[in-house]
């Protein structure tokens, strides 16, 4: 689903473990305990159970997430269109036209040269506040982190519509409160500015809200990761002479290390799928030049009704994100949260 | 923040230590100061766009429709409401909006538990390849599963129906549904569920009788998650259904959208009606979370 389904989704599996870690040792051995006496007495009975219990919701995400996928390698050889659609005959193969069309556009080439921009800045700037605000937060008086908890826990909560929305407001040309604030600084007049005619400066505001939405996430998660740091180590080294940036390289980081690449990763994936804010944000007709990946296939499937131009442009999405998922995976391996 | 660093000489302080702590409190009061400066710029942008949200929403069109928007609210009224409560289908909307979320979201939640169930329980072959599935199909561009579902459901002229859109939803919140469920049974300690077996439960039993009440928190937070991830789904809803009447509240907020320009006062105020329901439950998730896993960490 769109990325907004992903931030509230995947990140409340990644607290539910994470916040039960206090309890995780015993836990850990509280299983092993009646393990150790029990699989002889349930061996028999129980093979075959695991397995029904799982069988609904592998039919179910089968139907929606396998056959899916395996549809769209299957239409990215054909070449349906408006007719194949309605007609409902089968559509044409035609090996692999699509992939050379696509290839062939330079278009395509500036979508995605442009995604990958657009995921570095946003994933760099929300992983450098986040790690920031989640520093600032341990050091700040309690009253003032409760009071940015609670703005951070409102911005999370927004939906990414009603989200966009508003930063489209801000944004407005006659009446938008950035145009009218902006102004009131000496020499600056911006009143009727279109912040959209130039794409660097539309991606700027499409970018204020993807970090925005973002940021609170990930300082949540991290400061969660740093009041794991244990206090003693922190000390121990400032006795031995390290300043704030080395205490931070050495005691600090490598103790968050695994939550951040963790964090990061999942921006990485997040961020590469964007596809609601610059959607909503341009009236949901994107114009050429704010085409990222996810909306170039879907206005080549949708508007130009060329359905296996875009399951192709799909697929090649899903490659180029195969690799981070399988880095992801990896890590979630090596910490265990797969047991 | 790293201005505030480097007025914070913090090894200085440690030389000595047990002389060192006393002067060492008042100095970091003072540089908590600076700290304090950071922590509220952040608070302020952060909070900035929902304060906006709110005032634009009750702000009477007059005012929105100004070359100077003043910051402070200076006039209140309920007007972008009634207009935006009067648009066509803004029921119907609101009836579409709840029929899928709530159908959605239980049937994730019966098929989440059991599976739940089976891979916080049991160690099979093949418990870890579907845990892996679970969490890499979350990855997946909405696109690439927009598409062939949207031919899928035209082929089956199931386009503009409720339920195509019931499933894709059913199905997209599962993962972390299982997910999170998952680890709740983890926390239910195993002897609880043997001893209800050893006085007499069948397996069933003991789940319904033991596990279940105890994964009440668990299920109600997945739930409520499962939800927000539903209210907040505008995609699938624009393109799978045709009819006015039958679009969700996403789908219809984009109606204060027009080529002529956009309502932003009946759009804000939109979203306020959209966005009420998922803080007011978010913050209610974020307690029962705490209730759940704190609970859970005095047993253990």
């Amino acid at each position: 689903m769109s990325a907004d389904t992903a931030k509230t989704g995947v990140a409340a599996p990644e607290e539910a473990p994470r916040n039960s870690s206090g309890g995780r040792p015993g836990d850990q051995a509280r299983h092993e305990g009646p393990k150790g006496n029990g699989p002889k007495r349930r061996g028999i009975s129980a093979v075959p159970l695991p397995y029904l219990l799982i069988a609904p919701a592998i039919v179910a995400i089968g139907a929606v997430f396998a056959w899916p996928l395996v549809k769209t390698v299957i239409m990215s050889f054909q070449d349906m269109g408006r007719r194949e659609l309605w007609s409902g005959d089968s559509p044409p193969w035609v090996g692999f036209e699509q992939f050379a069309n696509i290839f062939g556009d330079s278009q395509f080439w500036a979508v995605t040269g442009r995604t990958v921009l657009f995921m570095v800045v946003c994933v760099g700037a929300t992983m450098l506040v986040g790690l920031g605000l989640a520093m600032l937060m341990q050091r700040m008086s309690t009253w003032v982190r409760l009071l940015l908890t609670g703005a951070l826990v409102a911005a999370w909560s927004m939906p990414l519509l009603v989200a966009t929305s508003v930063f489209r407001w801000f944004a407005d040309s006659d009446y938008g409160v950035a145009n009218s604030l902006l102004s009131k600084l000496p020499g600056i007049d911006l009143q009727g500015h279109n912040w959209f005619i130039n794409p660097w400066q539309g991606f700027t505001i499409i970018a204020a809200v993807v970090i925005w939405g973002a940021v609170p996430f990930v300082v949540i998660t991290l400061y969660a990761a740093l009041t794991q740091v244990p206090r003693e180590l922190v000390e121990a080294a400032q006795l031995d002479g390290a300043g704030s940036f080395g205490v931070f390289r050495h005691v600090v980081f490598p103790v968050i290390k695994p939550v951040f690449q963790m964090v990061a990763t999942l921006s990485v994936i997040w961020d590469f799928n964007i596809f609601g804010q610059v959607f909503l944000m341009r009236a949901n007709k994107p114009e050429p030049e704010y085409q990222l990946l996810g909306i170039y296939s879907f206005q080549k499937a949708f508007e130009s009704s060329s359905f296996s131009q875009g399951t192709a442009i799909a697929l090649v999405t899903v490659l180029l994100l195969a690799g981070v998922a399988v880095y992801y995976l990896r890590q979630l391996l090596k910490t265990g949260e797969v047991e | 923040m790293s201005a505030a660093n480097a007025t914070a000489p913090k090894p200085d302080a440690g030389t000595e230590r047990p002389a060192a702590r006393k002067p060492f409190r008042p100095d970091r009061k003072k540089h908590r100061f600076g700290y304090d400066v950071l922590g509220l710029v952040a608070f302020a942008v952060m909070a900035f766009p929902v304060y906006w949200l709110l005032v634009s929403a009750f702000r009477p069109n007059r005012e929105i429709r100004s070359y100077d928007q003043t910051l402070w609210p200076s006039s209140f009224t309920f007007d972008n409401f009634v207009r935006a409560t009067e648009t066509r289908f803004f029921w119907t909307a609101i009836q579409s909006s709840l029929i899928i979320c709530v159908t959605s979201v239980l049937g994730a939640l019966v098929i989440g538990t059991i599976a739940a169930f089976a891979i916080g329980r049991f160690n099979f072959v093949g418990r870890r390849p579907f845990m892996m599935v679970l969490i890499l199909v979350q990855m997946l561009p909405p696109t690439a599963m927009l598409i062939p579902i949207y031919v899928q459901l035209n082929n089956l002229g199931a386009t503009n129906e409720y339920w195509g859109v019931i499933v894709v939803y059913l199905v997209s919140v599962l993962p972390f549904t299982t997910w999170m469920v998952r680890g709740f049974v983890v926390n239910v300690p195993r002897e609880l569920e043997e001893s209800a077996m050893v006085d007499g439960c069948s397996r069933m039993g003991a789940f319904r009788r033991v596990i279940l009440p105890l994964l009440a928190p668990g299920l109600a937070a997945a739930s409520i998650f499962a939800l927000i991830t539903a209210w907040n789904e505008y995609l699938f809803a624009y393109v799978l259904l045709q009819d006015n009447d039958k679009y969700t509240l996403n789908v219809w907020l984009m109606n204060f959208t027009t080529d002529r320009g956009t309502d932003y006062g009946g759009l804000m105020a939109g979203s306020v009606i959209v966005a009420v329901p998922v803080v007011i439950f978010f913050m209610l998730v974020q307690k029962k979370m705490a209730t759940g896993l704190t609970s859970g960490a005095v047993k253990g």
